[in-house]
């Protein structure tokens, strides 16, 4: 079991960075880049498209609700594979497997958090829209400062657990050679050749700490948020006769 | 567009078709395997966790946590590379025996989604009020009798529409065992892409199968769904 150590000492710098001063950059800092990047790139795409989706308009309301369905419904491999040879073909040059996985991360999660949006908004009193159209705002600003900005501080555990999510989905850029994390513990284990499950238990750990970290924090977030919430609950409560 | 139907037809027959039909079954098989195996550890463990053993629960908690933030794919790779490695050397032998690349990814898939099932299924069991379970009691069963007359049925129902959720997301899973080998509906489709070099009609044919299975489980779960509220409205 010592070898974990070793193995840990020998090449701490490629789990982290991959071959960075030398070459490209890898490992955990590159998975982390490419989740987060992810992230902000999808999550004003799945707005616009929630936006479509709960629209009264067929014409927007129908190929949301078919975007959703179909990317819900296939595996991401399969999503990879479809970006690793459409974005080429569209954009008439070769991409990088980085750029490959950045897309087909943006496309799969906006689905997902299209869902999620909805839900958080699907959530709020019906009240809240109908309160804000009396008071003459419109339907572009009631949704601007009166239904999003709720839903999305209430759906903020969620986003938390979907960034979790991509994290654990950047591991399959292994398929198309990303440099991130698990690529750079098989590099690893191609090195050694006979310590596998040391290096592959290192790279579990090191996941596990990252992810579980991270559901710590959207926990919090969520006990705050229902306290908030509880609170405001409370007073009005207080307030009537 | 002609050309298109025509490319797809040439892949639909001969040796090409049979590469893809074999794919979906091996698929199918996975998803089904690693789904028994996932079914009966979950139910296991959240038995485990209803005694309130502290060991126990604490056991099956970690056991949850360590598969739900690691993900699936190192899970296959820890177990095909890994933990077929440290084996002892005659099991090695004996596991030869078999395709191991499928054992192993239905152990690793089973094992994965057994904890999404198991969570699944206790906070179906958590959200029956506790009067169900005191009621039945008062009206003289015996927990084994409760359990089977009152908690379960009303725990199982709360907990069917999520357990299909995470059953449409244990057969999208299928599709990693690919990377350890095992010839499924993506190797094979990738297969056939080598051979042949119609790249979008074999994706199109892997990525409507895949589709026309999980629209499949998901409609039976939104029906489920629908229904259960029906019944919960009553």
């Amino acid at each position: 079991m010592f070898d974990i150590f070793h193995i840990l000492r020998d090449n701490w710098e490629l789990f982290l960075l991959g071959q960075y001063p030398y070459g490209p950059l890898g490992g955990l800092v590159n998975t982390l880049i490419l989740a987060s990047l992810a992230l902000v790139i999808a999550f004003p795409l799945s707005l616009l498209l929630t936006m479509a989706r709960i629209s009264p308009f067929r014409i927007l309301r129908y190929p949301a609700t078919v975007w959703v369905y179909v990317l819900r419904g296939v595996p991401l491999i399969m999503v990879i594979f479809w970006t690793y040879f459409l974005v080429p073909t569209l954009i008439g040059r070769n991409v990088s497997g980085f750029t490959t996985m950045l897309c087909t991360l943006v496309v799969y999660q906006s689905a997902y958090l299209c869902e999620i949006v909805r839900g958080g908004i699907q959530a709020l009193p019906s009240g809240q829209y109908e309160a804000s159209r009396a008071l003459g705002l419109g339907y572009f600003r009631t949704t601007a400062w009166v239904i999003l900005p709720q839903a999305l501080y209430n759906s903020l555990p969620s986003l938390i657990s979907q960034f979790i999510s991509i994290i654990k989905e950047t591991t399959l850029g292994y398929v198309i050679n990303v440099q991130e994390m698990t690529f750079a513990a098989n590099q690893v284990n191609n090195q050694l050749l006979t310590k596998p499950f040391q290096v592959f238990f290192i790279l579990a750990i090191t996941y596990y700490i990252l992810c579980y970290g991270l559901t710590q924090l959207a926990q919090w977030f969520e006990h705050r948020i229902d306290k908030k919430r509880q609170g405001s609950v409370d007073i009005a409560s207080v307030e009537q006769p | 567009m002609n050309q298109f139907f025509l490319d797809l037809g040439q892949i639909l027959q001969g040796e090409y078709a049979d590469l893809i039909i074999q794919g979906i079954k091996t698929t199918l098989q996975l998803a089904l395997f690693s789904w028994m195996i996932a079914m009966g550890l979950a139910l296991a463990l959240v038995t485990i966790r209803l005694t309130s053993v502290r060991t126990a629960t604490l056991l099956v908690a970690g056991y949850v946590s360590y598969h739900r933030n690691v993900p699936t794919l190192v899970q296959l790779m820890l177990w095909y590379f890994g933990i077929a490695s440290i084996l002892p050397e005659s099991m090695q032998l004996w596991l030869a025996n078999f395709s191991t690349e499928f054992l192993f990814a239905v152990i690793a898939l089973g094992l994965c989604q057994a904890a999404y099932f198991s969570e699944d299924i206790r906070s179906g069991l958590r959200a029956i009020p506790r009067g169900q379970s005191e009621a039945a009691r008062a009206l003289g069963m015996g927990y084994i009798r409760s359990m089977r007359y009152v908690i379960l049925p009303q725990g199982i129902r709360n907990s069917l529409p999520s357990l299909l959720n995470h059953t449409v997301l244990l057969f999208k899973n299928t599709s990693l065992a690919m990377t350890i080998g095992v010839v499924e509906l993506t190797y094979a489709t990738r297969e056939v892409e080598n051979y042949t070099f119609l790249t979008f009609q074999s994706y199109f044919i892997a990525t409507a199968a895949y589709l026309a299975f999980s629209l499949l489980l998901m409609a039976l779960g939104a029906m489920l769904a629908r229904r259960f509220e029906k019944v919960n409205a009553r």
